[in-house]
């Protein structure tokens, strides 16, 4: 990734600065024009249409896809995925996984040890997974399995946590524990990029940043969460809930919201 | 009783030629039983079949040279390799249809080369296995193999379960899923060349698979699943030379029945235990309905 310089220091840390950000695949620019900044200590949720350039933009963050213009300047970051259904018979645990955060900080010829599981029972312990340790990945809830990816992240001592829709499949009280989570986080220092589709949630982070196929708006929800804004984002495909005081989602997306099982 | 069973078991142990068929087979069998675990969990079955049928017309035609099988082998790998990327580039075939074409032409090739008349018998040696006819030489190199692949494997073990659990978040933990593929796949290779020799070209690619597949039934982590692999190899591997001896049955033959039979016993016997388990749970009224378990407290 080319270098933009050192990345300056005043108040609480700048750890993430975008600038003129363009990337795509094969030539092509999926995103364009992205600019922001983040210090630690911040929740960013990351609004957008599938395809309007979020998980581009995370592969960036990630090292992954080197940008086609601009400069990016990332501290190390550590992704939080969605969890498929193809993983869910990989036999691991709970443990494993976490552990598996501390394998690319060894050299290639150590495996991890005991020093290496304390400190995955300890980021197991820290996002309340102590107890299911033993447990299989695929016999845990959904939002137990994101718990543990996050578990993953804190074993990679990542100052940047990128969440790619954590909260998609979750029942209420997994979501107000993931949330908390994300609010110890932020308190730690760490600053987190949550891709999310729930306004919701949005409202109550620190910022928020649009994206469709280009960088549509960029700071505080309450500035930056109009309705004209909202259109740009997502189209003009946009419903008012009347009851829902004033809220407004995407009309292409409000229907995943409250699939609970007959 | 017991010492008939003994002397049963342990009779074929006391020719040499029997006895390093019975070697060569528990080598190849811990090697490929643990190999194949991670084979299934990268999805590289196919991969796996198609090396293996691909490097036929090397072998065929180092038989028909005079030269070491090994080196004919290797020839035929990056063949079927070189073949296979071609083919991939022509558009409108898939990869799969490609893959699929290739591999067959080869084995194809390989089987018209050693029914020419020029050709010494052996084909059924090279297409089956022929365990009896191991020299020395070939168990030196299937004990190296097992000693190279053992390392490679506990080297390579976290980044092998980082990369097959979570491929996208690899690169974002500093794990290289090119490389990690790129040594799984050598690995697969280097296995593959020395097993063929003892194990045959169709026999092999069972070897690999069967025992693995059987594996995934009995076991909930990666260690626990080589290691099954591994041992499941090895039953069913001298399981059908001991039936050869006895019955005068062709070794290939028996070997790969004992492979199909020990993956149709263990699934079964899965699918038996799972339903015990919930109908145990059943009756301590811990789950409602044994068939809709969803519908348990909604409802």
């Amino acid at each position: 990734m080319p270098d933009p310089g050192p990345i300056a220091v005043a108040g609480p840390p700048e750890l993430l600065r975008v600038a003129g950000l363009s990337a795509g695949y094969g030539g092509r620019p999926v995103l364009r024009d992205v600019s922001f900044r983040l210090a630690g200590g911040r929740r960013l949720g990351i609004l957008g249409p599938n395809g309007g350039g979020k998980t581009t933009l995370f592969r960036v963050l990630l090292g992954e896809l080197e940008p086609l213009a601009g400069s990016v300047a990332c501290a190390r970051s550590a992704i939080v995925a969605q969890t498929e259904r193809s993983r869910l018979d990989f036999p691991v645990s709970a443990l494993d996984v976490a552990l598996m955060g501390t394998v690319g900080q060894l050299p290639w010829f150590r495996r991890p040890g005991r020093a290496e599981r304390v400190a995955a029972l300890e980021a197991l312990r820290a996002v309340g997974l102590a107890e299911q340790a033993d447990v299989s990945f695929g016999e845990l809830s959904g939002g137990q399995r994101q718990r543990v990816l996050v578990a993953r992240a804190l074993v990679q001592d990542a100052p940047v946590v990128l969440l790619d829709e954590p909260f998609t499949g979750l029942d209420a009280p997994s979501a107000e524990q993931l949330e908390a989570l994300i609010a110890r986080l932020a308190q730690e220092g760490r600053t987190l990029l949550i891709a999310t589709h729930e306004l919701g949630q949005v409202r109550r982070w620190d910022l928020v940043l649009c994206l469709n196929e280009r960088q549509i708006a960029f700071g505080a929800p309450d500035d930056v969460l109009t309705r004209d804004v909202l259109e740009a984002t997502y189209g003009a495909a946009i419903v008012e809930l009347p009851g829902a005081g004033g809220a407004i989602l995407p009309a292409h997306h409000h229907h995943h919201h409250h699939e609970h099982p007959a | 009783m017991t010492a008939t069973v003994l002397h049963a078991l342990g009779d074929p142990w006391t020719e040499p030629l029997v006895r390093r068929a019975f070697e060569e087979v528990a080598l190849l069998a811990l090697a490929c039983g643990a190999l194949g675990c991670w084979v299934l969990h990268y999805n590289l079955s196919y991969a796996a079949e198609s090396l293996a049928h691909g490097l036929l017309p090397g072998l065929v035609l180092a038989s028909l040279a005079g030269i070491p099988l090994l080196a004919g082998g290797a020839a035929g790998i990056l063949l079927a390799a070189a073949g296979v990327a071609l083919a991939g580039r022509v558009s409108g075939l898939g990869r799969d249809t490609a893959v699929a074409v290739v591999v067959t032409a080869l084995l194809g090739l390989g089987v018209l080369l050693a029914l020419a008349p020029a050709t010494p018998a052996g084909l059924s040696g090279l297409l089956f296995g022929d365990p009896l006819g191991v020299s020395d030489a070939d168990l030196v190199l299937a004990a190296g193999l097992v000693v190279v692949l053992f390392a490679a494997l506990g080297l390579l073990h976290g980044r092998l379960l980082v990369v097959g659990f979570d491929r996208t978040g690899a690169r974002g933990m500093g794990v290289s899923p090119a490389r990690v593929d790129l040594a799984l796949l050598a690995l697969l290779a280097t296995a593959l060349l020395v097993a063929v020799q003892g194990l045959g070209n169709l026999l092999v690619v069972a070897m690999l698979i069967a025992p693995a597949a059987a594996a995934r039934h009995v076991t909930r982590r990666m260690p626990a699943m080589l290691v099954a692999g591994a041992v499941i190899a090895l039953v069913a591997g001298l399981g059908g030379l001991y039936l050869s001896y006895y019955a005068q049955v062709a070794a290939g033959a028996s070997i790969a029945g004992m492979l199909v039979a020990a993956v149709a016993m263990i699934s079964a016997a899965a699918a038996i235990r799972r339903r015990l388990v919930r109908t145990r749970l059943v009756k301590t009224r811990l789950v409602r309905t044994p068939d809709r378990p969803g519908t348990s407290r909604a409802a």
